[in-house]
């Protein structure tokens, strides 16, 4: 296995670092397992993984405090479970069942939960966008000091709406951080391909809006970073742009040929920037975990994981007559 | 030889205006391209400037004039160094009075005959006190009463604020709520219309004006994926309390991409609420109706009826339910079904109709989604007769729907096929003469109704 680098630079306690592993370890076993499910054909449809790119909302879940608000597109699954959301009912949701976050109406794509300020879950690439920056204006209209995260990838960077958005953001100081999650690919286009500038948190310049790109494979520096975006937008400062230089491990979906990148590309990011081995190193090269102590967190949250889909295969089938509900609010 | 200055058409719609004020007086030395005049419009106060050299001969329309006709002359200019001719005043029509009465409009002010006392959907209580107000004003007011009533409501779109509305729908209220309350956007339909959304997910209620509706073809991949559908999406979790305004359908001479009806468009959409009023009253009550509402509301407005006056009851708390059809008159021969502007096109038919003896009994459908079909089909079984009229385009129509409905519901009660009339099925053209043919007038409907009397 080829070195990693030491760990240096950004230090969290151990507590924080065992917590941050756990919720990566979470992400990284339940997508498995919905893979394993779809497969099986458990799970229909759409189905986008987040293999490989669980730092990048751990960290910035680790900046944000409570009433702070969060809104994604569609590979949503990790976003969900680091804020908080119940695997029980991801995963139901998931398989289209009645104990689902959508009672199974919404599916991998479409999950809300208003509990966890988890405003979605939205399947059309760049609308997230201004919904995320009306979320910061009706906090600033209610006059709290509460910030929203706007999760997009490097493909709706390229989106009309995304620039629109910046321009009032910014305009109306909206207390926003957008997130450009560059996991390197849309679909099947490499950002080389379709961005006329590689560097995408540039992208906000023309409006004024800061930007820097962060290591996004590093939990603690994306939570670092998170916490100064944050710290500005909250202040009443604007919005803040972070790039998270990632990876997505597995297939844009779940029926990606991934005939655009080699399998060489994809294992070599694996063994040498891999989030989870990363954090895991810090904590035993500190001394503060071993191999005993990882396994047993291993087997809880394979335990969680599993449960999450014995749930999912067991809770029934929405009923019929919720074809006709949740149309119309009453 | 005297020129006459003629009043000038300063927008699409435009049919009189007021004098605002005079900048030359008699006697007074012009230029081509000199101010002559401000100009209040419906929408605005122009400058009009003077399209030749001359001297001012006389001026024929006193400051503060109102209601002053398009092509009504409004002062002579004579050559330098010319007199006015003496005779030149005898040619000039008499000079209104300041506070002249407003000429009439295409359709007089319409107060509901006694038969809507009855009115579907509509109380219209014995004592109920009324006034005269433009469709214009209606909108306003259901605005600045339901702002006054929940502080969550705002309102935001293109020129809302300072400007005092595109076509001040929005007058004064800047003035009454502040700059956090009525937000002037950047010209993004997209954008705005996305952040509308999410405003409305995070507890507010928006009220989002297009400056028509055609602009909202940016915007419509939120009005429908996500507005529309997001509270199936999150199995009733997350609801979307909006309301989507501004005018539609066809102004006046402004071509294609400027004058459609979207009604056919927004009534497919499960998950949105359509609204389509005529009548002032029906405007001000469905819109406060609309800003209530937990649910997405478009609220399809015509730029042609927003100066148009009505009878409004005068109580802050009058509102028209969603989805209750109105009887502007009641007969026995046929049903004429329409909404919005296509109503005026309908009483218009119903009194040509009259003196052929034909009694048309009209349906104004006020809300497209729901739709009061019921009342419809009512209406039907007692006339056995039908024609639906929209502005919208024929294929997938209102009217076609409704043929259906009619089909499946009432088809022993008809005596004749369902006559649908619509706009022509071709893009607006911009030619005056085009444009009349492009539109349903009220000949067609009067020839429909002919034909399903077999008369």
């Amino acid at each position: 296995m080829p070195a990693r680098k030491k760990s240096s630079g950004p230090k969290a306690t151990v507590d924080e670092m065992l917590l941050y592993y756990r919720r990566m370890l979470l992400i990284r076993r339940f997508e498995e397992k919905a893979g394993q499910l779809y497969g099986m054909g458990l799970i229909g449809g759409f189905c986008h993984l987040y293999i490989g790119q669980e730092a990048v909302v751990v960290g910035l879940e680790a900046s944000a405090r409570e009433g702070d608000k969060r809104i994604t597109a569609y590979r949503d699954h990790g976003h969900m479970l680091a804020c908080g959301m119940d695997a029980n009912g991801v995963m139901a949701e998931l398989t289209g069942r009645a104990d689902g976050y959508s009672r199974g109406k919404g599916g991998s794509m479409h999950m809300f939960s208003r509990e966890k300020d988890f405003y979605g879950g939205h399947g059309i690439v760049g609308a997230q966008v201004p919904i995320g920056a009306g979320l910061a204006f009706s906090d600033k209209y209610k006059g709290n000091d509460s910030v929203t995260f706007v999760y997009f990838g490097d493909g709706a960077a390229n989106q009309g709406q995304v620039y629109e958005t910046f321009n009032m953001a910014s305009l109306w100081q909206l207390p926003v951080v957008f997130v450009i999650e560059n996991n390197q690919y849309a679909m099947g286009t490499s950002v080389s391909r379709a961005s006329s500038t590689p560097d995408l948190y540039t992208r906000g310049a023309s409006f004024g809006i800061e930007g820097e790109t962060v290591d996004g494979m590093n939990v603690v520096a994306v939570r670092d970073a998170g916490a100064k975006a944050a710290k500005h937008a909250r202040s009443g400062a604007g919005p803040y742009i972070l790039e998270m230089k990632t990876y997505r491990y597995r297939g844009h979906s779940m029926s990606d040929p991934a005939k655009y990148r080699t399998r060489e590309e994809v294992q070599g990011v694996r063994s040498t920037r891999d989030p989870i081995d990363q954090a895991r190193d810090m904590l035993v090269e500190a001394g503060h975990a071993d191999q005993d102590s990882l396994k047993s967190i291993d087997q809880e949250i394979k335990a969680e994981v599993n449960e999450a889909a014995e749930f999912s295969r067991t809770s029934p089938e929405p009923d019929p007559s919720e074809l006709w509900t949740d149309v119309y609010a009453a | 030889m005297a020129t006459e200055i003629l009043m000038p058409a300063l927008s699409p719609t435009m049919e009189e205006g007021t004098l605002a004020k005079w900048l030359v007086k008699e006697g007074d030395k012009v230029e081509s391209g000199q101010i002559l005049a401000e100009i209040e419009t419906d929408k605005a106060t122009m400058e009009f400037e003077a399209a030749d050299d001359g001297k001012v001969g006389k001026l024929l329309v006193p400051e503060g004039a109102e209601g002053i006709v398009v092509n009504t002359p409004i002062a002579l200019l004579v050559g330098d160094g010319e007199e006015l001719e003496s005779t030149s005043e005898s040619m000039t029509p008499p000079m209104p009075p300041a506070e002249s009465e407003k000429p009439e409009s295409p359709l007089p002010s319409l107060s509901p005959p006694a038969a809507a006392a009855a009115s579907l959907g509509t109380v219209r209580q014995r004592g109920t006190e009324f006034r005269q107000q433009t469709v214009r004003e209606a909108l306003r007011d259901a605005m600045a009463e339901e702002m006054r009533r929940d502080e969550k409501v705002f309102l935001m779109g293109e020129e809302v604020a300072q400007y005092q509305g595109a076509y001040k729908i929005s007058q004064g209220l800047l003035e009454e709520f502040g700059e956090r309350r009525v937000v002037d956007t950047p010209i993004t339909e997209h954008g705005f219309t996305g952040l509308g959304v999410g405003a409305a997910f995070g507890g507010l209620r928006p009220i989002v004006e297009f400056m028509t509706f055609n602009f909202a073809m940016q915007a419509i991949d939120q009005i429908i994926n996500s507005a529309a559908k997001t509270l199936y999406m999150s199995g009733g979790q997350m609801g979307c309390p909006i309301v989507f305004r501004g005018p539609n359908g066809a102004a006046a001479r402004v071509a294609a991409q400027h004058s459609q009806d979207f009604a056919a468009w927004y009534a497919h959409i499960p998950g949105l609420k359509v609204v389509q009023p005529y009548a002032a009253d029906d405007a001000k009550g469905l819109l406060k109706s609309a800003i209530r509402d937990p649910n997405p509301v478009v609220f399809l407005e015509n730029e042609i009826l927003y100066g148009r006056g009505f009878d409004v009851p005068a109580a802050d708390d009058y509102t028209v339910p969603i989805g209750k059809a109105r009887i502007w008159r009641e007969g026995e021969d046929l049903t004429i079904v329409s909404f919005g502007i296509g109503v005026s096109r309908a009483l218009e038919a119903a009194e040509i109709l009259a003196d052929d003896g034909i009694r048309a009994e009209i349906v104004d459908l006020r809300s497209l989604r729901p739709m009061d079909t019921e009342a419809v089909v009512k209406s039907v079984m007692k006339t056995n007769r039908c024609v639906t009229v929209e502005e919208g385009w024929p294929v997938g129509s209102i009217g076609n729907y409704l043929s259906a409905v009619l089909m499946q519901q009432a088809f022993d009660w008809l005596d004749a096929p369902v006559a649908n009339c619509a706009g022509k099925d071709v893009p607006m053209p911009y030619a005056a003469n085009l444009e009349k043919l492009a539109l349903v007038s009220t000949e067609d409907v009067v020839a429909a109704a002919k034909a399903v009397c077999y008369r």
